[in-house]
């Protein structure tokens, strides 16, 4: 692991920014076209989520460079109202604001790994894992 | 003392202005003067002192002042460049005063700094309100101008018209996108939309879910839309994230999509024989450019 970096997600615009450096990193790591707009999708969903339900948090980004693999890693953090029915949430078309509700289980196909835990009144952290093929 | 403290401040303002300068040039090294040559950044330090004694001179703020901070806004010099040298000036001015008095109590000391403050909070005020009301105006322009460009909608022949949309999409351009859409094929009575999505960086589920709304609409008030220009790796994502786009046409390229505009609207481009030739030589003469 070779750097960190975070961009704070307050404003709507915020969410281009971090999809721009997430972009960017995936770049570097060496990630194809369709990768990246894989990895830029993903960000857009899971910082849009936090824009619109948590209010603010964060989304950071780490290059994973290990022996036997490389990849990007993401997390996304916020202190927002938590997800209350994070089974449901996980299933598609499931929205509390209108939406297509295809973000989080979209994000975990777009992505190689998800784990998220989220606590009601604490806060949602997401992470999520894209390996270099 | 008041009076006194403005005349001993005017009557050495050479040995300020010399003290000032001294700190002031030291930073040079700063960032944002890196790149200014040495007798710019020295000759504006000059203007800026003599700003700053006429307007003390002359109690209260000069017309010099917004002059000076006019040109400084236009050339691009940070605010910061003034601030620094503000805070430099009050420095300068307080150990000046307080160098050249006998008796130095508490009470003296603060009526001097009060009185220095009341000449240099007046001139930093202005000067940071000179700066924002520039950057909000500039701000507010591009916004208009953003808009402008947010939307276009071009009727091509009767009946069809194309929307191309060219960069981020927010939930403000959204809203613009629907109203445009909606307006526009009443207006141009298009039979056919085609929103053209070439230029579109990412499209997540709010931006999907927009131009489905979108494509419902112009479908409810009885016209067609086709979504062109989804590049290969949009299409993945688009699959990836589970969105249905099978309810409404698609097509890989505005040219296959005004293909089928055309066959919509039960026309198809013929080539007259006559004209072939000529025709032909056109594009030899174009391909030539
Ligand atoms: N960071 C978060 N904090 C709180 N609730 C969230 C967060 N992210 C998602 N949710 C909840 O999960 C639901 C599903 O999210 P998502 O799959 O992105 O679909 P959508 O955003 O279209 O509703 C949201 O409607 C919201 O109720
Ligand atoms: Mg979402």
């Amino acid at each position: 692991m070779d750097f960190q970096s975070c961009v704070n997600i307050k404003k709507e615009w915020d969410i281009v920014g971090a999809r721009q450096l997430g972009r960017d990193i995936a770049k570097k790591i060496g990630f194809g076209t369709v990768d990246q707009a894989r990895i830029a999708t993903a960000i857009s969903e899971l910082a849009r989520n936090i824009y619109l339900y948590a209010g603010s948090g964060k989304v950071c980004f780490e290059a994973i460079d290990d022996m036997n693999h490389k990849g990007l890693s993401i997390i996304a953090v916020d202190e927002g109202p938590g997800i209350e029915e994070l089974s449901q949430v996980m299933e598609d078309g499931f929205s509390t604001s209108g939406g297509l509700g295809a973000g989080l289980p979209g994000v975990k196909r777009l992505m190689d790994e998800f784990d998220i835990v989220s606590e009601q009144g604490k806060g949602t952290e997401i992470k999520v894992v894209k390996w270099l093929r | 003392m008041d009076a006194k403290l403005k005349s001993l401040v005017l009557e050495n303002s050479n040995d300020i202005v010399k003290m000032w300068l001294e700190e002031v040039q030291n930073n040079k090294n700063k960032e944002y003067t890196s790149t200014i040559s040495d007798e710019l950044f020295e000759s504006t330090n000059r203007e800026f002192v003599n700003v700053i004694f006429s307007s003390i001179e002359n109690q209260g703020l000069s017309s010099e002042l917004d002059d000076f901070s006019e040109r400084l806004i236009n050339l691009g010099w940070p605010l910061s460049y003034l601030t620094d040298g503000m805070q430099v000036f009050r420095r300068v001015t307080i150990d000046f005063i307080l160098s050249q008095s006998d008796k130095v109590d508490s009470e003296y000391l603060s009526r001097v700094m009060q009185k220095v403050d009341a000449w240099v909070g007046p001139i930093i005020n202005r000067l940071v309100n000179e700066y924002s009301g520039s950057w909000e105006h500039i701000v507010s322009l591009q916004r208009v101008a953003l808009q402008e460009l947010s939307a276009p909608l071009i009727p091509v022949m009767e009946n069809i018209t194309v929307m191309p949309l060219i960069g981020t999409i927010d939930t403000e351009r959204a809203k613009l996108i629907m109203e445009n859409l909606l307006d526009g094929v009443i207006k141009h009575h298009a039979d056919v939309v085609l929103i053209d999505i070439t230029g579109v960086p990412v499209v997540d589920t709010m931006v999907a879910h927009h131009i489905i709304q979108a494509a419902e609409a112009v479908r409810l008030i009885g016209s067609t839309c086709i979504l062109v220009g989804i590049r290969p790796e949009i299409a993945q994502t688009i699959v990836n994230l589970g969105i249905d786009l099978t309810k409404f046409p698609t097509k890989s390229s505005l040219r296959k999509g005004f293909q089928s505009a055309l066959e919509l609207t039960n026309r198809k481009i013929v080539a007259t024989e006559e004209k072939d030739e000529s025709i032909e030589k056109l594009i030899d003469s174009l391909d030539g450019e």
